[in-house]
């Protein structure tokens, strides 16, 4: 009988289980192109400022020179009081943060608390190492607790930094420009979110593989404000996904209406129960 | 027109070039290090602290991949830990640096990382230890990291046996300082801590503090 209370322990050592499995799949293409991930070409931000964290992320998913997903979702919950960012393979990134709320989901079940912003970075480096890289995935995670506000980044080799203010992913360097400029401990709710807009909105002018628009997402004691789009582009999108029109858009030249004669054929009657 | 999109740092690993120095002294151990975390020509971190507490009075000095170095600090950390529960008392500098030289033995081909271990027990007083590949030796002091090359000289002339714990600092200062100039991967701020009998006192001394010399 599986057992659902208990947290996943990882085996021990390294873990190239699926090394095997990609040299085959290389194989099948005869020396022809691998398909290519699909990378979040991103820039993604985060601040601790005086009452919590702030997270941002631009929202283009890129497929080599096409934009795949102009509204990508990059700031993933992990828990109610955890919010993770994540640049690197798309896939990868979801199903890491996936796993790691379903995970704490337990833990919290279990403990009748929320967890701590440090158990999640815990078990994200965990996983990670063992993985020796083989999962592309940069992670920022921000989050409240009953120690503090906490700001952490993990690697793809499951290398942890711990620190105030952070960005990531192929506009890292633009957006940490306008960071290390406006940064200072123990900011205001609304200078904290102007911060990290301009540090996203600096990575988008100068990254093509970021875009599109902003999202911000305000962790809090008090709760978690996620306000997707924080701010839209200016080149919108004004197609529509569905294409219902009026009847009369199309003019009627004739009409036939043929009524259908329907013959009861056999009739049962069911009584319910409804004690 | 793009191609890939990413910047080949964001899957490099990420190494900590570095300079760490452990020196000892009659009392206790000094410890430094700079701050700079790079991935290829990418700082990823410019404030990370290296020195990594194994225990109460044992501290250990990363370099080389991030990742290995924090995760063998964490396991040593976790081991060290048990050991002392179970013998009752303060683990010994030895079995700290003998944990860290099992790990980065056996696991040297798919490992990168080298920690300098040192400490103060009430046996030995103040030791340091190298643990380069798995090797492990005693040593008056150790440099490692990148930016030790180009300080092998200052340390081998400067050290002179006999050093107070303000005198150990001070050259443990001086050398960090000359490193983070010359070598391109270290740089930041310096890190210090100094372990004796009576406390272990943690120390930042940021970039405009540092010593400078002749060129600055």
């Amino acid at each position: 009988m599986a057992l659902s209370t208990v947290l996943e322990t990882p085996g021990a050592g390294f873990n190239f289980d699926n090394a095997a499995r990609n040299a085959a799949l290389e194989g099948l293409f005869e020396g022809g192109q691998t398909p290519k991930p699909l990378k979040t070409g991103t820039t993604i931000a985060g601040v601790v400022f005086k009452d919590g964290v702030v997270l941002g992320a631009d929202t283009r998913a890129t497929s080599s020179e096409v934009v795949a997903d102009k509204m990508c979702a990059k700031i993933h919950y992990i828990s109610p009081n955890i919010y993770c960012c994540g640049a690197g393979t798309a896939a990868d990134t979801e199903k890491t943060t996936d796993l790691l709320s379903s995970n704490l989901t337990i833990f919290s079940l279990n403990s009748g608390r929320n967890p701590r912003v440090v158990m999640a970075v815990n078990i994200l480096q965990d996983m990670l190492y063992r993985y020796h890289g083989q999962i592309g995935a940069n992670l920022i995670l921000g989050g409240v607790d009953c120690t503090g506000n906490h700001l952490y980044t993990v690697g793809p080799y499951g290398d942890v930094d711990k620190v105030p203010y952070l960005a990531m992913g192929s506009g890292d360097l633009a957006a940490l420009g306008i960071l290390e400029d406006g940064f200072k401990h123990d900011l205001e709710l609304e200078k904290a979110k102007e911060l990290v807009r301009a540090a996203i909105h600096a990575g988008i002018m100068s990254d093509l593989g970021s875009g599109n628009n902003i999202d911000i997402c305000v962790i809090t004691r008090q709760g978690v404000d996620y306000i997707r789009p924080y701010q839209e582009s200016v080149y919108k999108d004004d197609r529509k996904m569905k294409y219902k029109y009026r009847p009369g858009t199309t003019a009627v030249l004739t009409e036939k209406v043929v009524p259908l004669k329907l013959e009861v054929v056999q009739e049962t009657v069911q009584k319910m129960e409804t004690a | 027109m793009l191609g890939e999109a990413e910047p080949h740092w964001l899957s490099e690993e990420v190494k900590t070039g570095t300079t760490i120095i452990a020196i000892e002294f009659n009392g206790g151990v000094v410890l430094g290090s700079d701050s700079r975390v790079s991935a290829g020509a990418s700082v990823v971190n410019r404030v990370m602290n290296k020195l990594s507490p194994l225990h109460d009075k044992i501290y250990c000095a990363l370099s080389g991949s991030a990742a290995d170095a924090q995760t063998i600090a964490e396991m040593v950390n976790y081991q060290l830990d048990v050991h002392s529960m179970e013998i009752g008392e303060d683990p010994q500098v030895r079995s700290a640096a003998n944990l860290v030289r099992n790990i980065s033995y056996k696991y040297k081909e798919e490992l990168s990382a080298h920690l300098i271990v040192a400490g103060w027990d009430r046996r030995a007083g103040g030791q340091v230890f190298a643990t380069l590949n798995g090797l492990l030796t005693r040593q008056p002091f150790a440099v490692g990291g990148s930016g030790s090359s180009y300080v092998y000289g200052f340390v081998d002339a400067e050290y002179r046996k006999g050093m107070s714990k303000e005198d150990c600092q001070q050259f443990v200062v001086n050398t960090l300082s000359l490193a983070m100039n010359r070598d391109g991967s270290s740089g930041g701020v310096a890190y210090l801590v100094s372990i004796d009998e009576h406390c272990t006192e943690e120390k930042v001394i940021l970039g405009n503090d540092l010593p400078t010399f002749f060129d600055q």
